[in-house]
Order: C-alpha cells, then structure tokens, then sequence
C-alpha cells in the first residue's frame, strides 16, 4: 500500500498556503503565495477572490510537487482560513460581484451604528455570543447588499451566494454551498444553540435567507473535489483561530491556546454549552467533529503584541530586528520600575476602553532601554493575564497550562515571563504550524485517517517547557503595578471623533 | 581625489600591528615598532578602544584587537534572531530524528545553547537554553571550532593553548588529536561527539553559515549511543538529517547552497 497524506489549506490574510502532512503530523511539504492586498479607501481593504482561488490551486500544486506527490496520495483536503472576510459571487458563472470585503475593514461602521440602535451593541449577543462590530460578517453582507447595485434583487431571485473564504473555496472544489459551524460563528447570524442561522438577525439586519451556504460541522466529507484535485475528499473546514485550537489539541475543557503573532488570539475550550461573557469575551464555536455535539470556546484577542515589537524597532529604533528585543531585555533584570501599556487604539478584552490611549509610565532617570525593551515583553504577558483572568471568571473553569503558538514562541524570555504572570507552565509544541495541523487533523477524522482524537494527543509532543519561577508576592506587586499603568490610560481621548 | 588622512593611517597601521601578534602588545612596543611618539599612539589606542576595535588587557596592560574588528567581517548574528530563524526546521530535526536538538553559537571559549527543542517522547526535559557546553569535548563545539575561525583552537582570539578538560575517558584532551578531528570534521562537513561529555550519550552536528558564508553556529541532536549508533559507528540517515536541517538554515540565513 502507498502511504497517504493529509494536504491542509489555509487561506490566510497575506497568503495562501498549503502544508502536507504525514501520519504522525510531521510537515512533508509546502507550497505558500501570497496574494494584493486592496486599499480602495482609508480604512477598506479587500482581496480579489479570483486571484486568491488561482493561488490555491497553485500553492496546492506546489505541495504536492515539492513533495513529489499526486493528488491521488491524497486521502484528504482540509480547510482553515481567515475569518469573517465577506464574498458573494454569482451562482451560474462562480464570477464574484464585488472583491472580498476583508475582516480588518472598517466600512460597515456606521451601519453597526445603526444596527445596534437604542439596545446598544449587545444587541444580538444572547443569539450569537457577538457584539456589533465591524469585523463580523452579517453587517459586510449587508453593505453589499445596500451598495452593489442590483444586488439585493438578485439576492432575493436566488442568483447569487454568500461565502467566508471556506465556503468559497469548497464551493470551487466541490460545487457544494456549505460553510462550518466556526466560520458560521464569525457571521453573527447564526444562532449558537440551534446552530442554524437565526430568523430574527437575519430579518434585523434585511439579510436574504436563500442566499446563505449551508451550516455543516467542521469534519466531515463535504463532497469530492473536481478539477486538479479530481477525487480526493474535501473533509474539514475551520476558521484559522479555531484550527489553531484544534491543532493543539485542545479537545478537553479547560484547554487553552494562544497565538502570539503582530497581536494575539487566545482561545479557551469551554466544553459543549455555550458560556455567555460578562467580561468582553466572544462567544464562539470550537469545533465540531461530524454528528458529535459541538465544542463551544471563549475566545479574547489582544490588538498590539508583537506589533509593540515592531513599533520599538521602527519607530524608535532601539533594536533592529524583532529577535533583538529579547537581547536588549536580558541586559537588565527587571522593568526598573517601567510598564508599557500599549493601547494603540484603545483597550480591547476586558477593559473595551476607546478613549484609552497608550502610556509609558514609572520613568525614573535609573530606566534605560533594557527595562524598556523588558516592560514590551512584560506588556504581551500582562495582557495575557488580563484576558486568562477574564476567562477563569465567565468559565468558572481554571487552566492547567498555556499552549503557544506563533512566530514570538522564538522569544524564550517572553514565554518565561509569560508562565511566571499566568503561574501556570507554558507549553510549545513541536509543530509551529498548528493552524494547518488543526485542518489537516479535522480533515483526516473525517475521512478515518486518524481514528480517534486521542490518536491525535498522541501526535502531540512538547518541544519546549517553562514552568513559572515568580515569587508569588512579586508577582502580585507586579500585576497591582500593571494595573495602575492601565489606569493611567484611560480617558486621554475625550471626545470621541466619531 | 582628497587628501589621504595621516591618523586613520597610522590607526589601521596599529591594527595591523596588533592583528599579527598572537599575544597583546604594550603602549612602549608598538610605540616603538612604528616609530611614532608614545602620546600619539596612546591617543589613537584611547579612540580605538572607545569604538571597540581595541581591548586593553587589565593585568598586563598591554593592547590587544577588540571584538568590535572582528565582528566587522562577519556580521554579527545575534543569538535570538538565529533561534527565530531556525525554529521550524529544528522543529523538524526534532521530529524526524526523533531525538532533542540544540543549536549553538561561540561565547567566551564556550557553546552557547541558544535553542533546545525537546526529544519527542513526552518525557520530562528541562529547557537548556543558557546553558554553557565546552568546545572541544561536544559536537557542536567542534562544529564550531573546525569552521568559525574565532573558535578555532589555534584561533587568533587563543593566547595560549587551550586547556582541554577531561570529561569521559574518551575526550580529546591533546592539542594534536584535537586539531587532527577538526581536519576530519572539515572534510566531512559534519561533527561527532562519541561519549566524549557524557558516558552512552552521542551527538552530530553541523555548521550553520550566513552569507558570507562564515559559520555562525552549529545544529545538532544528541541521545543515547544504542540508538544513535549501528555497528559502523553514528548512523547516516541521523547524520543526513542534521545537514539537511543545517543548510536549510543557512539557507535561510542567506547562503549559497554549497
């Protein structure tokens, strides 16, 4: 018999890309392209869907060339991608009406305005576990529906589709118009209990029932694909957050994981009902694996992690490159008094403070760069402890240790610093691309691959460990002083320019 | 064409001066070597010595290159840019050999573990990043040694022979079986370490090189000799995959495939 191999696809935000996978996980080869990003106005970015659909094939092609491969040792093709970011295309000629509207866009601002009315931004969150906010889906749709000329009367004949890129691409591959329960999560029109997509939002917000995909789990076989990749199985889809949960197999309550990138997602497995947040969390979809019942997760995002880095490299120039801020850290042995809160755009989970900008506080003439490039690493871990402790208190549930992922894992001392706040140990896994292996896991249950999930876990190795060192009395003056840096942020802005 | 600038000539003669002796030299010897006044050179030694291309020995008082000159050739790599750039294909090392790795660059006449990825077994490890290994009794080191000219044992940072420690009765304590291994090493491409730090542990390692082509650091993995080993000695599939690892990082880093 041949070996078979998983092939995962991830339609990123810069890029698309594919890794193929072996039995135990191990990365066999990649294929990645990056694709334009579109700036039609301050504060809209779009892709063309066209050209993201030619890089798919072409990133898949890659692959499997590199890996001397044809698509027949294939068993499976899974789905990760970037969230939220909106398409629709006509159902007779696949050509898009518009370019994709993606996440980061902030032209459906006035119209969350509106929306949200006198009940004010929480307006659906008890159906869909979101708040209103530009990112999500549902408000881009409707954009469009409002702008594109002639387009919500071909919505309401049924001409054409709506899609987050999973959809999209599965569509392309198979003709089949489905999108998964994670990617339908980040739309804020489907409902978390029925996990079907919900009346009242839908009429709210004048959104065409016929031209939404079909709400199916996140692993299972959603039809063979056609084309260049005649015959294999298209078998998962998974937003990339939630892939990345997946990937580190956080299959029990109580898992978390966190992606340490320009910013950081942090994602919290709560089990099979949903928890509602009193503290600015989301509520969302883990996963859900074929008919099992669903696995719901709290997830946090932190807007200027690594982005702090960069901002200390190319706007002040005390390092340059981002791996040297761990160098420049390490000459001192504490912040020397100093904390950065870095609210670029205000605070985000849990605090949610627009009129907070950010500060540089506890300056003395003893601080020097060290304790300044020590309070930037302090700053991601601090951050950290803010969405964890928001998590612990909506969940209830108390975490056993952090999985990381993501290019700032390379940081040693960051994922130190990181266990000594949290007082839990930080864990990094041997496959950095988690995002991927979580797509191609989906996708090989789907198809019997991989048996179980506990085949998975097995799959799973540590490639580093720290365990946290930080008295706790420290550690307790340390958060006091953190918090009263965050204090010194709020309300800088004082009238709101919008 | 502007005049030629008398003081950066007579520096760059002091350079040359004190890049030939193996040991430093004092404020008397080079004044008089070069035939200029003692309060002249002093004053050049002093601006040399701010901007690092010059060290002045605090026993002896004599004067020698800085580490500011030799970095100028060889651009500097700081060790945590080189563990970012490494980190997925010791990941990958990790996994396919089935046994922990390190990579390390040269400090103070050490190996200096930058990056360790845990042996993929679930057992209980403990990071050794930090940690300070010897040159001559690790396969890192003499990765090291055989292709970064600042380690090399007979190096022009060496004022003496080195001291070389005895860890297992198989270490290479001598100067001449050392040198003799680094010969090997250069042809091979790659570094052995059998039982010479630790009794029943070996390792294999290789250069890591940037553009210039320079060795920067060396990657390798280590484990038990009963699994590394087959009857002829470490087996090539492990020492095939180091290299792999290790040119692929080079690579990265901006080197010619060689």
């Amino acid at each position: 018999m041949t070996t078979k191999y998983i092939a995962a696809i991830d339609q990123g935000t810069t890029s698309s890309r594919c890794i193929v996978f072996d039995h135990d996980g191990r990365i066999v080869s990649v294929g990645q392209r990056e694709h334009r990003q579109i700036f039609p106005r301050p504060g809209w970015v779009e892709h063309d869907a066209t050209e993201i659909w030619t890089n798919v094939q072409a990133v898949v092609e890659e692959a499997l060339e590199k890996g001397s491969l044809t698509p027949d040792r294939l068993a499976a093709v899974g789905i990760t991608n970037q969230r939220e970011t909106t398409l629709v295309w006509d159902r007779a000629t696949g050509e898009p009406v518009h370019n994709a509207i993606v996440w980061q866009d902030t032209r459906t601002d006035d119209l969350i305005h509106d929306l949200a009315g006198v009940v004010g931004q929480e307006r659906f969150r008890e159906r869909c576990g979101l708040p209103l906010a530009t990112y999500f889906s549902g408000p881009k749709l409707r954009w469009l529906l409002d702008e594109v000329p002639g387009l919500r009367e071909r919505a309401d004949r049924g001409e054409v589709l709506f899609g987050t890129m999973d959809t999209w691409i599965i569509w392309k591959l198979t003709g089949r118009h489905v999108t998964d329960v994670t990617n339908a999560s980040r739309t804020m029109l489907m409902n978390l209990k029925t996990l079907d997509w919900d009346p009242f939002i839908l009429d709210a917000m004048g959104i065409p029932a016929g031209m939404l995909p079909e709400i199916t789990s996140s692993a299972e076989v959603y039809g063979e694909a056609t084309g260049f990749l005649a015959g294999v199985p298209v078998a998962s889809a998974l937003g990339d957050q939630h892939a990345a949960l997946f990937g580190q197999t956080c299959f029990s309550p109580g898992d978390v994981k966190g992606t340490y990138g320009t910013g950081t997602f942090l994602v919290l497995n709560t089990g099979t009902e949903p928890v509602m947040s009193s503290n600015g969390l989301l509520t969302t979809l883990g996963y859900k694996i074929g008919d099992q019942p669903a696995v719901y997760a709290l997830e946090g995002s932190i807007a200027v992690t690594g982005s702090l880095v960069q901002w200390i490299r190319d706007n002040l120039g005390l390092i340059s490159s981002a791996a040297e801020i761990e160098t420049l850290a390490r000459t001192v042995d504490d912040n020397g008094g100093c904390y950065i809160v870095p609210a670029f755009s205000g605070l985000f989970a849990p605090h949610w403070r627009s009129d907070a900008r950010g500060v540089i506080t506890g300056l003395t003439g003893y601080v020097t760069k060290g304790h300044l490039a020590r309070a930037v690493l302090e700053a991601s871990a601090w951050q950290t402890r803010e969405v964890v402790d928001a998590m612990r208190q909506d969940s209830g549930v108390d975490l056993a240790s952090l999985r990381v992922d993501g290019g700032m894992t390379a940081d040693n001392l960051l994922m130190q610093i990181l266990a000594d706040v949290l007082d839990v140990e930080v864990v990094r896994p041997m496959v950095a691309e988690t995002t991927c292996l979580g797509a191609a896991y989906a996708a090989g249950l789907a198809v019997g691959y991989w048996p179980d999930i506990d085949s998975l876990r097995a799959n799973w190795h540590k490639a580093a460990e720290w365990a946290p060192r930080m008295e706790s009395a420290v550690r307790d003056r340390e958060y006091h002083n953190w918090r009263k840096a965050v204090e010194r942020t709020l309300g800088w802005v004082e009238r709101d320019s919008a | 064409m502007a005049g030629r600038i008398q003081s950066i000539e007579r520096a760059a003669a002091i350079l040359r001066l004190l890049a030939g002796g193996a040991r430093g030299l004092s404020l008397a010897e080079i004044s008089r070597t070069l035939d200029l006044p003692k309060g002249t050179v002093l004053g050049i030694l002093r601006t040399l010595q701010h901007v690092g291309f010059v060290e002045q020995d605090a026993s002896t008082g004599h004067y020698r290159l800085g580490g500011g000159v030799l970095r100028l050739g060889t651009r500097y790599l700081d060790g945590n840019e080189l563990r970012t750039r490494a980190l997925n294909w010791a990941d990958s090392l990790a996994g396919r050999s089935g046994e922990s790795v390190r990579i390390g660059t040269l400090h103070e006449r050490q190996v200096l573990v930058v990056h360790h990825v845990f042996r993929p077994d679930d057992s209980r490890q403990t990071l050794e990043v930090g940690s300070l290994l010897p040159l001559h009794a690790t396969a890192l080191g003499k990765a090291l040694m055989a292709f970064d000219p600042l380690a090399a044992p007979d190096g022009p940072e060496e004022d003496a022979p080195p001291e070389l420690a005895s860890y297992t009765p198989r270490t290479l304590t001598t100067l001449p079986a050392l040198l003799a291994e680094l010969d090997s090493v250069r042809a091979n491409g790659w570094a052995p370490e059998l039982e010479e730090l630790v009794e029943g542990e070996v390792a294999i390692a290789a250069p890591i090189r940037d553009r210039s082509g320079t060795a920067v650091g060396a990657i390798g993995l280590s484990g038990a000799v009963e699994r590394l080993c087959d009857e002829r000695g470490l087996r090539m599939d492990q020492v095939s995959y180091v290299r792999d690892a290790a040119r692929s990082i080079s690579r990265e880093l901006g080197a010619h495939p060689w």
